[in-house]
């Protein structure tokens, strides 16, 4: 039995009076890939901003490392270790490729562990070391992508919160990318994946949790899901 | 002709240097949390205020139109400091007390609470005790020596310092803004506060810093804009209200958000006033109306002109409003 690094439990969500999440339970080992899916508007993105700390839960808790962080404002969350890129890659279009890299490390002090990080980051998505003075609202949408997730990971996460990174792409963008989010995961950052792309989240995740209408109705071992009858009815469409 | 045109251009960069610092702190503001910062201009009137009760304690006042103590020149830098210091304070406990709480609300209360701000600055600043209603002459802070002559104008010290001390503290801001941690922060912030945060960035506090920073140009404008125009009128003056108004204009036409285009929107909007006021003496035959007695009203014609031609502004980016 591996660590656990993260832990929801019984987490309600409200937007007003929409009961969005209703009482999630989720457990996360450290140096997994664990994948969300479900269809729109079942739950998923609004557990990913529960957990970075975008929205309050109304009841529950998160642990992250056992320590409860449901009470923290989202710019101490990233101190503690978890980075968020958020639906529609949330990047600052005015702001040029490397200004947008360097707000990624915006928590951190360390100078040396930074350039490092901006080495290592660049090194896994050499397309955006070729643009870096460039304004990111120029990139294309695969490039944009891959600022989001480059920029996460100057936080030097420990839980990486991805959010739908294979929206809007091109097939061998997206096969790019998921390759290097498994590459991520191998160097030790755990992942927690929201994806519509059901077929290719389950193909790369360890674990995942189905869920429909703000509840988790499914999880396990993310291979056996793929199998499974009514999973590939609702989500893989076959 | 010549003579005149200079002096025109003098004029112009000195008022253009005010009304460009009190245009940044509207565009900032505007930058960060997307409203019109109406209580700004009684920020700035209330620096001038600062400036006129700081030196009378420093000692220098105006009896009978005459100074009562010489200035020794050291106070201006105890006076603008003063300024800069209240009205950044001013702003802070502003953005705390009244916009703050509005975060998740929508603009336009934000915007009426911000007209109620001005308001009640307005009332209390005509308060007996605080500065009154009467208007009342700035002391000098220095001497005013003539430094050169051209063309038969004769320049100055008083509003070649205001123009310096300006362009200093707009090339500060412009260093602070685009060349440091808090600068890029304070931009991401201005277009994504929730992703600012997910970087790490306490939206909060750069918010309040952006109202701070804004607060202090509109402190140091205050009282350099009494030097130059020493008689302080009193906090619900029209003086003030016409100033803010047209600093305000300035951020629209450069760009509202937009700091460069704050800058050069405040030196545009001074140089139409001043040469627009002029226009009867540069072409004495073919104007024949009073050019001057419609100097406030070239700045709004402009307004018109650029909404209707480039509605974003000069250095503004047209986005589309989501709903």
């Amino acid at each position: 039995m591996s660590e656990l690094l993260l832990q929801l439990q019984d987490l309600h969500v409200h937007y007003g009076v929409i009961h969005a999440l209703q009482g999630i339970n989720m457990n996360i080992e450290r140096g997994t890939i664990v994948t969300l899916i479900g269809g729109n508007g079942a739950g998923k993105s609004t557990t990913l901003r529960a957990v970075s700390g975008l929205l309050r839960p109304t009841h529950g808790s998160i642990l992250f490392e056992g320590q409860p962080i449901h009470q923290l404002a989202a710019h101490r969350i990233v101190r503690r270790g978890i980075a968020h890129a958020p639906e529609g890659r949330g990047i600052f279009p005015n702001l040029s490729v490397e200004e947008n890299l360097m707000l990624g490390a915006y928590a951190r002090n360390d100078r040396e562990g930074i350039r490092s990080d901006r080495t290592k980051s660049l090194a896994l998505f050499p397309r955006l070391a070729e643009r870096l003075r460039q304004r990111a609202g120029t990139l294309s949408g695969g490039e944009q992508q891959m600022l989001a997730i480059a920029r996460a990971l100057m936080a030097r996460p420990r839980l990486l919160l991805l959010d739908e990174p294979s929206l809007g792409l091109a097939p061998q963008i997206v096969q790019v990318i998921f390759r290097i989010i498994r590459q991520i995961n191998a160097e030790g950052v755990t992942i927690l994946l929201v994806e519509q792309n059901a077929h290719m989240a389950l193909s790369i995740a360890d674990q995942a949790y189905v869920i429909q209408t703000g509840k988790v109705i499914k999880h396990g071992p993310a291979r056996e899901l793929l199998t499974d009858k009514d999973i590939q009815k609702a989500y893989l469409g076959g | 002709m010549t003579t005149l045109f200079i002096q025109s251009l003098l004029d112009a960069l000195t008022l253009g240097a005010l009304y460009a610092l009190i245009a940044l702190g509207y565009t900032m503001v505007y930058g960060v949390l997307g409203f019109i910062n109406f209580a700004h201009s009684d920020v700035f009137a209330i620096g001038a205020w600062t400036g006129l009760l700081t030196s009378s304690l420093l000692g220098l006042s105006i009896v009978m139109g005459s100074q009562t103590v010489e200035p020794r020149g050291w106070e201006i830098f105890l006076v603008i400091p003063a300024a800069v210091l209240v009205c950044g304070l001013l702003a802070w406990v502003i953005q705390r007390l009244a916009y703050a709480p509005l975060r998740d609300a929508p603009r336009l209360n934000v915007l009426i609470t911000a007209i109620g701000v001005s308001l009640l600055l307005q009332n209390v600043g005509q308060l007996p005790w605080v500065f009154g209603t009467d208007p009342r002459p700035m002391p000098r802070l220095i001497e005013n020596p003539l430094l050169f002559e051209i063309q038969g104008v004769q320049v100055t010290l008083l509003p070649m310092l205001t123009i310096v001390a300006a362009m200093v503290l707009m090339v500060g801001l412009e260093v602070l803004i685009f060349h440091t941690r808090f600068g890029r922060a304070m931009r991401a912030v201005s277009m994504n506060p929730k992703v600012a945060s997910l970087m790490g960035i306490p939206v909060d506090r750069v918010i309040d810093g952006t109202f701070v920073l804004g607060g202090a140009l509109a402190g140091a404008a205050g009282v350099l804009f009494a030097m130059e125009y020493p008689t302080v009128q009193q906090p619900a003056s029209n003086t003030w209200v016409l100033l803010g108004l047209k600093a305000f204009i300035a951020a629209v036409i450069g760009g509202i958000g937009n700091i460069r285009g704050a800058m050069v929107g405040g030196f545009l909007i001074a140089f139409l006033e001043r040469f627009g006021a002029a226009a009867q003496q540069f072409f004495p035959g073919i104007i024949s109306f009073d050019t001057t007695v419609y100097r406030d009203v070239y700045c709004f014609a402009i307004l018109i002109v650029i909404l209707l031609v480039r509605p974003a502004g000069l250095f503004g980016r047209s986005v589309v409003e989501k709903v």
